[in-house]
């Protein structure tokens, strides 16, 4: 297993190197990533086009720089390349771009989309006969897309079970908190109406987040996973502020002084 | 008279014999478009996925991650119109392997009216990076483009309609993206159709013929990749041109013919289309009149520009 410190220390450092991008939904998915890349997820860095592996769309593609240094960690590429984030003739794009970047499965940006293409995936897989698992990442905030919600009738409704779903829940989206702006609760209760199983977790709690991915079910499972927008960051959590917005070089070395 | 949705459908079933990576996904209209008859051949490959096409759309995207040729269709104003951002983002961003069904495109659809009519389904599939855009012109070459999307790698937009039209081809001749088809040789006008407006600018032919007039006629069936050289050939030989679709002027089949010649051989075209506006209730036949869409028109264009030139 990484430390989550190296991966909260990559964002931060890819994001001011870029001088734009989206460090608040990126740190909230770190220790959820690197569950799924160092614990979950059958893969083989050395074979990324393995037909047999498991999948993960990150349906929230502003997320991409902890996919990005995650990714880089677990050996797809080499963690040099994470500085040429959002940087022009880079693999690296804004949003996932899976043509140019081994290890993504999917590109991803424009939200609402990332679990439509995980079911279509999974039906894939299993009329291959294949075991392979997708995992689809949605940010809450994006729950607002009304295609994630066709989606989420349809996956129960053709009894797809070689899908799990994760919710960054960290509460707060681009303009203000999801509560404000348009809330999305009761996610639980929504979810179990639609057929999915609900497993609720501390989303940076390591045992907490593997004993949710364990959950006993026959039906898809949804993870919802409480997160901070910005953790580990004092100054950004919480705060729609850091939804979209680099650190300067300042700000940065406070931040990075606060990881360790 | 076979209505191009019934080549689609057969292409589909020969599609699915020949490849079992065919994959068939229905919103709710499979009766109406006549996907039904895959889930009877192959129920293990069909999925109708209910009134949600961004869902048909994404299925479609992960299926084709997954190594599969899925075809989804149902009307062409929602297949591509409620979908566009996921066609856009999440098949033509990746070029993905899917197969866009337009059913009841243009004013096929008649009395249905305006909502149901795809009259700006070419403009916004064209204008995509890496998706190629098959408008069929009778059943038989509507059977044809189905099988043909198989070799073409990348997305594929098929565009047909609800009714009945003349047929023009045998079963087996073949469609080539990138190529149209000149149907007629003359020399002192030239018309560029596509889909259901090819056989009436066929009959556009026969009556300028009894006026003297010798007119070209070319099957623009792949308006992107667009047949470049059949239209230069076209532009050298005549001195009018003519365009013919069921379709909005601006984007569709006269926009991608002037966008071409406008760079490489300026050359005055005459549209005949549907000219920034909704269509309206009727049997297809008097909307067709009504926005402008008859033989009459286009032979009558073809008459007053050479008058005036």
């Amino acid at each position: 297993m990484i430390s989550s410190r190296i991966i909260r220390e990559d964002i931060l450092k890819m994001i001011h190197r870029a001088g734009s991008g989206h460090p608040g939904g990126s740190l909230s998915l770190v220790e959820v990533l690197i569950h799924l890349y160092w614990k979950e997820m059958r893969i083989d860095p050395s074979n990324p086009n393995w037909e047999d592996r498991d999948r993960l769309i990150l349906s929230k593609g502003h997320g991409a720089p902890a996919l990005y240094s995650i990714l880089a960690r677990r050996g797809f590429f080499p963690p040099a390349s994470l500085d040429s984030l959002r940087k022009f003739g880079s693999d690296l794009q804004g949003h996932p771009h899976m043509q140019s970047l081994p290890g993504l499965d999917c590109s991803t940006g424009s939200l609402g989309q990332g679990l439509g293409i995980a079911a279509g995936l999974a039906l894939g897989l299993s009329l291959k006969k294949s075991d392979a698992r997708v995992f689809c990442i949605l940010g809450d905030g994006e729950l607002q897309e009304g295609s994630i919600w066709e989606s989420a009738m349809s996956i129960p409704n053709l009894e797809q079970k070689n899908i799990v779903a994760v919710i960054d829940r960290n509460r707060v989206q681009l303009d203000d908190s999801v509560k404000n702006i348009m809330p999305v609760e009761p996610l639980a209760e929504k979810w179990r109406a639609f057929g999915w199983t609900v497993a609720n977790c501390n989303g940076h709690d390591s045992q907490e987040i593997e004993r949710a991915f364990a959950t006993p079910t026959d039906r898809p499972l949804v993870i919802i996973a409480d997160t901070i927008k910005g953790k580990g960051v004092s100054f950004m959590e919480d705060l729609a502020l850091w939804h979209g917005k680099a650190p300067d070089r300042d700000q940065l070395h406070e931040a990075l002084k606060e990881l360790k | 008279m076979k209505a191009t949705r019934v080549g689609y459908v057969e292409g589909l079933l020969d599609a699915g014999e020949r490849d079992s990576r065919v994959i068939v996904i229905d919103g709710d209209v499979s009766r109406s478009t006549g996907t039904v008859a895959f889930q009877d051949r192959f129920p293990g490959r069909f999925f109708n996925l209910g009134i949600a096409e961004q869902n048909m759309a994404e299925y479609s995207a992960g299926l084709a991650l997954a190594g599969f040729i899925p075809f989804y269709s149902t009307y062409a104003v929602f297949a591509t119109g409620r979908a566009w951002d996921q066609i856009r983002t999440s098949i033509c961003n990746m070029n993905l392997n899917v197969r866009i069904g337009g059913a009841h495109s243009g004013t096929s659809v008649g009395p249905d009216g305006a909502t149901h009519q795809a009259l700006e389904d070419i403009a916004v599939t064209r204008v995509l990076p890496n998706m190629t855009v098959l408008v069929p012109a009778d059943s038989n070459q509507t059977r044809q483009a189905v099988l043909s999307s198989l070799e073409i790698d990348g997305p594929v937009y098929i565009r047909y309609g609800r009714n009945p039209v003349p047929q023009i081809y045998e079963r087996n001749t073949p469609v080539v993206p990138g190529r149209g088809r000149l149907l007629r040789e003359g020399k002192h006008a030239s018309i560029i159709a596509a889909g259901a407006m090819v056989s009436i600018a066929l009959q556009a032919a026969e009556m300028l013929k009894k006026q003297g007039i010798s007119v070209s006629v070319a099957d623009m069936i792949s308006i992107k990749p667009l047949d470049t050289e059949l239209i230069l050939h076209m532009a050298k030989t005549s001195e009018v041109i003519v365009t013919a679709e069921d379709h909005q002027v601006t984007g569709g089949l006269y926009g991608a013919v002037v966008e071409f010649l406008a760079e490489h051989s300026p050359h005055r075209v005459i549209p005949v289309g549907v000219n920034n506006r909704f269509g309206c209730s009727g049997t297809p036949e008097e909307v067709l009149k009504h926005c402008g869409l008859t033989a009459e028109i286009i032979s009558g264009c073809v008459e007053k520009a050479l008058k005036k030139w």
